[in-house]
């Protein structure tokens, strides 16, 4: 088992986010987590990378805790991630975002590959690479932001919504390209309101509803689960 | 023409002086969103220790005028970002989750604190840097005698710039630096020390703020305990006039402020040379407060 999330406990100040969640990752996966927005996800994800605390439970890595190192020593550790928001620096350009996704590297042959290869994935950052973030298209931004997160060589690439507010087309091809980093031997964690398409992508899912996992199953199962399709699909089967 | 070109170059000699203040301001800004108050004191305690350093280690009689500044210049650089990190760790870091105010009250605390340190040790009366340190001769430039004095503040300050215009702009450290400034939470993920990023710049701008007091000390000859006070009050105004916390803005901001400041007392009237700042202040808060290249906008302060 890659991860591991043991009756997890997150707070901010006072009130209890995650209210002790269990969560397995094998390695070569793509899991999706799916939720109604504040069910935690985020949360979750955060966690995982050290940006908020664990107040109680465990996370592990190969079998390892890592939910006392500090958010800067994660993405050495395999785990990175395209947050919520996207949050690329923008008054930095592309290169130099690109550049930052690779802080911790010191392969410098490594870093050339892993840039060659996400250009490869998104020629269109390739041809931004000298203007600055802030004045890409959102879509674009999604692609930086899903770049800088694989400079690092993770094994683990946690995604928050890498669709939100994408044109339809762009959602198809932003989940084709989730498919082959999937393929090229990176386990995924995708958060996704596009539901019907993460279930798709995914191998597993888990449902979160008030800081609670309330269901966790094959993707398979859930897309054919009706309470889920009820909530989440909207209302129609396959 | 004579007369304009003697205060254009002298406004661009004690402009640089403002810059390398400013960019000390300028670079906590972006990074904590804070105005560290006690940045004016820090330039004092440079100044002060650069006379300490020059008047009991002598090195300008052993090593030669050039070599001797030098040297002193690099020690008063190092102590004074020494002074800068460790007013971070006491001052600021206890307090980075507190609400804004508590370390606006902090910066102001430490600002006192350090004036009063700064009277304590080296007494309340001004005090005078050695004479004839530099040659006291004037260079022909375009027809036009400048001090060669001058000439060397204005070199210096540019080259500092560069200096930290290359670290912030062609170095990991320094895209580390801006990165943390645009998105904390980002910049973690990228694997930041976020915390370390801070307190280099809490060495770094500190560390051009004592080089400022050295050169401010060179310069005038004269220096005094409260001396922070106006210095830092202009710089932070270059540092607004450029755009808080963008660092090209606070070079284009000092260097403005000086050439603005020296022609307006000398076309307008001495008495008004240091109401001249302030005006401008105004003036940007009003018309454009975000400053010539800024694009946030100074709401906190
Ligand atoms: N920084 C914060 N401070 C306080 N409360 C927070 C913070 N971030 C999230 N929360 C709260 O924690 C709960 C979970 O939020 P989280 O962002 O993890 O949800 P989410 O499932 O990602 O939602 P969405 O689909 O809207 O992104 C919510 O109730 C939210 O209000
Ligand atoms: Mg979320």
């Amino acid at each position: 088992m890659l991860l591991e999330l043991r009756d997890l406990h997150v707070n901010y100040g006072n009130v209890e986010a995650l209210h002790g969640i269990n969560l397995s990752v094998n390695e070569g996966e793509i899991v999706t987590i799916l939720g109604a927005n504040g069910a935690g996800k985020s949360t979750t994800l955060n966690s995982i990378c050290g940006l908020v605390k664990a107040t109680k439970g465990e996370i592990l890595l190969d079998g390892e805790p890592i939910h006392s190192v500090p958010a800067h020593n994660i993405v050495k550790m395999g785990i990175s991630q395209s947050p919520e928001g996207r949050r690329v620096f923008s008054t930095l350009t592309v290169e130099e975002n690109m550049d930052l996704g690779a802080f911790t590297m010191k392969d410098s042959a490594k870093i050339e590959r892993n840039r060659e290869w996400i250009y490869d994935l998104f020629p269109r950052l390739l041809e931004r690479r000298t203007q600055l973030a802030g004045t890409l298209s959102g879509g674009e931004q999604q692609m930086l932001a899903i770049g800088r997160a694989l400079m690092s060589s993770p094994r683990l690439l946690l995604l928050d919504e890498p669709s939100l507010g994408l044109a339809p087309i762009l959602v198809k091809s932003i989940f084709e390209t989730i498919r082959k980093i999937n393929k090229h031997g990176l386990t995924v964690i995708l958060v996704e309101q596009n539901a019907r398409a993460a279930l798709k992508l995914a191998d597993r899912g888990y449902v979160m509803e008030v800081g609670n996992i309330v269901l966790a199953d094959d993707a398979k199962s859930l897309l054919s689960n009706p309470e889920i399709q009820s909530a989440y699909l909207g209302g129609k089967g396959l | 023409m004579e007369e304009f070109f003697q205060q254009l170059t002298n406004g661009l000699a004690v402009g640089g002086i403002y810059a390398l203040i400013a960019l000390g301001y300028t670079m906590v800004y972006g990074v904590l969103k804070l105005i560290n108050f006690a940045h004016g004191d820090l330039f004092t305690i440079g100044a002060f220790l650069g006379l300490t350093l020059l008047t009991s280690l002598g090195l300008t009689d052993s090593v030669g005028p050039v070599a001797g500044l030098l040297v002193l210049a690099v020690m008063v650089v190092v102590l004074v970002g020494v002074v800068g990190y460790l007013l971070e760790r006491i001052a600021y870091r206890p307090l980075r989750t507190s609400p804004r105010l508590s370390a606006v009250v902090s910066a102001l605390g430490a600002s006192i604190f350090f004036q009063n340190a700064i009277m304590l040790i080296w007494g309340a009366r001004p005090l005078v840097y050695p004479h004839g340190l530099l040659p006291n001769i004037t260079v022909d430039i375009f027809g036009v005698e400048l001090p060669l004095i001058r000439i060397i503040m204005f070199a210096i300050s540019v080259l500092l710039m560069c200096g930290l215009y290359y670290l912030t702009h062609k170095t990991r450290i320094g895209t580390a630096i801006r990165a943390a400034a645009i998105d904390q939470g980002a910049a973690k993920l990228m694997g930041i020390d976020v915390n370390r990023v801070i307190s280099l710049v809490f060495m770094i701008g500190p560390a051009l703020g004592g080089a400022a007091g050295v050169m401010v000390g060179l310069y005038y000859g004269q220096i005094n305990f409260t001396m922070g006070w106006l210095y830092g009050l202009k710089a932070f105004t270059a540092a607004i006039l450029g755009g808080i916390g963008n660092i090209p803005g606070a070079m284009l901001g000092g260097l403005l402020l000086g050439v603005v400041e020296s022609l307006g007392a000398a076309y307008i009237s001495i008495a008004w040379k240091d109401a001249i700042s302030f005006l401008v202040l105004i003036l940007i808060l009003i018309v454009r407060p975000t400053g010539l290249l800024g694009e946030r906008v100074a709401d906190k302060v």
